[in-house]
């Protein structure tokens, strides 16, 4: 069953839920290694994002995420909200004039938030930042998909992907952001980062799961 | 939390209304979203600057507009950097036609920003080149890190190129010439205690009675080494030493001395600190031509300071002479 409009608002809301759940536990991890804003700031940004998908009538689905991701670098501030914002945006135009997507749609569009994340903070893999969590998430999305998997099982199995990832932070010697000027120090901590966008590929798989169950 | 404020969470916007109404003369200051530009903006023909970062740093960066320094600064939340609706709302009221510069301290955060919002304001088709500011030898540059942080040698920056786009210079000479400033200026900060961000309402980290932290940065970010208590004497051939030997200062050599308070250190201790750093140099021959005393980049109610050394020539020296009219910093004119 295809992704509908409101599947994706559903989502966004999900996440935004998810994140005023896990706000003090983000920010637990932010101040162990950074500045302790995470879950505050992040909180913060999908308040206003979540208002403002209630003000898009239509059904452009390319359209409501960019809106998203403009309402999140105006609200998140730090370097979230550049990172989230570039996310919506990037996922927003690749979905340009689309109110319905299938398994394909979604993984391409996600992949192509991913990359933004990866040219806005020009990390690479395993600096222990959001992209240990949303690069392997991609590579299971478009394995599952490329396999013929409906797009729930995709997602699932991106979620575990995203999970696996976050988890991998730990062990890490962070080489991005404030948490870099820790050095070895910085291990044996999780990244906060990887975590919320662990977060974010859960809501995804919760959403249609929930769904196709109903 | 002892602090003079209505309510932690309007701090930045009740303090911008204060800025107005004390500086309406040379500034004006826009709330929603938050800017400060020159009153006279945008200034035809002129390069305009533009810079910003958390608050909480004041009078950075907004007590640096006016002719002669900043056409804008832009004001995150406390020790938050500014979002990028902000710095593009601001980069149109002084786009004079001539290119716009952003001056940027090298936080991840501050970085990011500014770059989304050059994108945003190229769309619009203005001229934006961004300059990133990093001179504090207290933090290991390399590829393993966010690399050093910018601190003194902004105000620095922020007047010379200031004078340097009055001048009618073009945004790359203006731009090259904000990173010879970076290349040739360093810097290095300690505390004797904390700050209290106002959302937080408790110090940012512990300091016992007897202790100090050495290289600490502008948020309270952690140094190079946390000491007992030692006499100014020690404290400035801790800081200066670094900075001395990571510009090659030679003899013979002139620069500017920046000896700045971290918000909480009064005048007379500063002058302490200078005298002391007066004597090191002197020591190893580099002349003082020119110095700042003073609270020009803060972290709230810390109390410290930061030496920042600047390698002068003629044209730097020239610049940093001519005249400058600022809430934070006025000569000359």
């Amino acid at each position: 069953m295809p992704v509908q409009y409101a599947d994706v608002v559903a989502w966004v809301k999900a996440f935004a839920s998810a994140i005023e759940e896990g706000k003090d536990y983000l920010t637990q991890l932010d101040s162990a290694i950074g500045d302790a804003d995470h879950g505050t700031n992040m909180h913060r940004g999908f308040q206003a994002a979540v208002r403002k998908l209630e003000e898009f009538p239509g059904d452009d689905i390319g359209a409501a995420l960019k809106g998203v991701g403009m309402t999140l670098v105006s609200k998140i501030g730090g370097a979230g909200g550049p990172l989230y914002g570039t996310f919506f945006m990037q996922m927003g135009t690749a979905l340009a004039g689309k109110s319905e997507l299938e398994a394909g749609d979604w993984a391409t569009a996600v992949e192509a938030g991913v990359k933004g994340v990866q040219t806005r903070g020009k990390a690479e893999p395993e600096e222990a930042t959001m992209l240990d969590a949303l690069l392997p998430a991609v590579q299971a999305l478009k394995e599952s998909v490329g396999d013929g998997s409906s797009l729930e099982a995709a997602l699932i199995e991106a979620t575990e992907a995203a999970e696996g990832g976050m988890k991998a932070t730990i062990p890490m010697i962070a080489r991005k952001g404030r948490a870099s000027y820790l050095g070895e120090r910085s291990v044996g901590h999780q990244d906060p980062g990887a975590t919320s966008s662990y977060l974010l590929m859960k809501a995804a798989s919760d959403v249609l799961a929930t769904k196709n169950a109903s | 939390m002892k602090k003079l404020i209505n309510n932690p969470e309007d701090v930045v916007t009740d303090a911008l209304e204060g800025i107005q109404a004390a500086h309406g003369d040379v500034l004006k200051v826009a709330i929603d979203p938050h800017y400060i530009c020159r009153a006279d903006a945008p200034v035809q023909g002129k390069v305009a600057l533009v810079s910003g970062g958390g608050s909480g740093h004041e009078p950075m960066h907004g007590g640096f507009v006016g002719p002669g320094m900043l056409d804008a600064a832009c004001p995150g939340e406390v020790f938050t950097s500014p979002t990028p609706d902000q710095m593009l709302e601001a980069t149109k009221a002084v786009d004079g036609g001539a290119g716009v510069l952003h001056i940027v301290k090298n936080y991840t955060g501050d970085v990011l920003n500014f770059e989304m919002a050059a994108d945003l304001a190229r769309e619009e088709s203005i001229e934006v080149e961004a300059v990133v500011v990093d001179d504090d030898v207290a933090v290991q540059d390399s590829l393993y890190t966010a690399g050093r942080r910018g601190v003194g040698a902004t105000v620095l920056a922020e007047k010379i190129c200031g004078a340097a786009a009055e001048d009618k210079r073009s945004l790359k000479e203006v731009a090259d010439l904000c990173r010879k400033v970076n290349g040739n200026a360093r810097s290095m900060g300690m505390a004797l205690t904390s700050c209290i961000v106002p959302a937080a309402g408790a110090p940012t980290f512990d300091l016992g009675e007897d202790e100090m932290e050495i290289g600490i940065g502008i948020h309270g970010e952690p140094g190079r080494e946390r000491i007992s208590l030692a006499p100014a004497k020690e404290v400035v051939e801790r800081l200066a030493g670094p900075i001395v030997d990571d510009l090659s200062l030679q003899q013979g050599d002139n620069v500017l001395a920046f000896v700045n308070s971290m918000g909480g250190t009064p005048l007379i201790e500063l002058y302490i600190v200078f005298n002391e750093l007066k004597k090191l140099l002197s020591g190893r021959g580099v002349n003082i031509a020119r110095n700042l005393i003073g609270p020009y980049i803060t972290s709230l109610e810390m109390a410290g300071c930061s030496i920042t050394l600047l390698k002068l020539d003629d044209e730097l020296t020239r610049l940093w002479d001519a005249p400058v009219t600022t809430p934070g910093l006025t000569w000359g004119a």
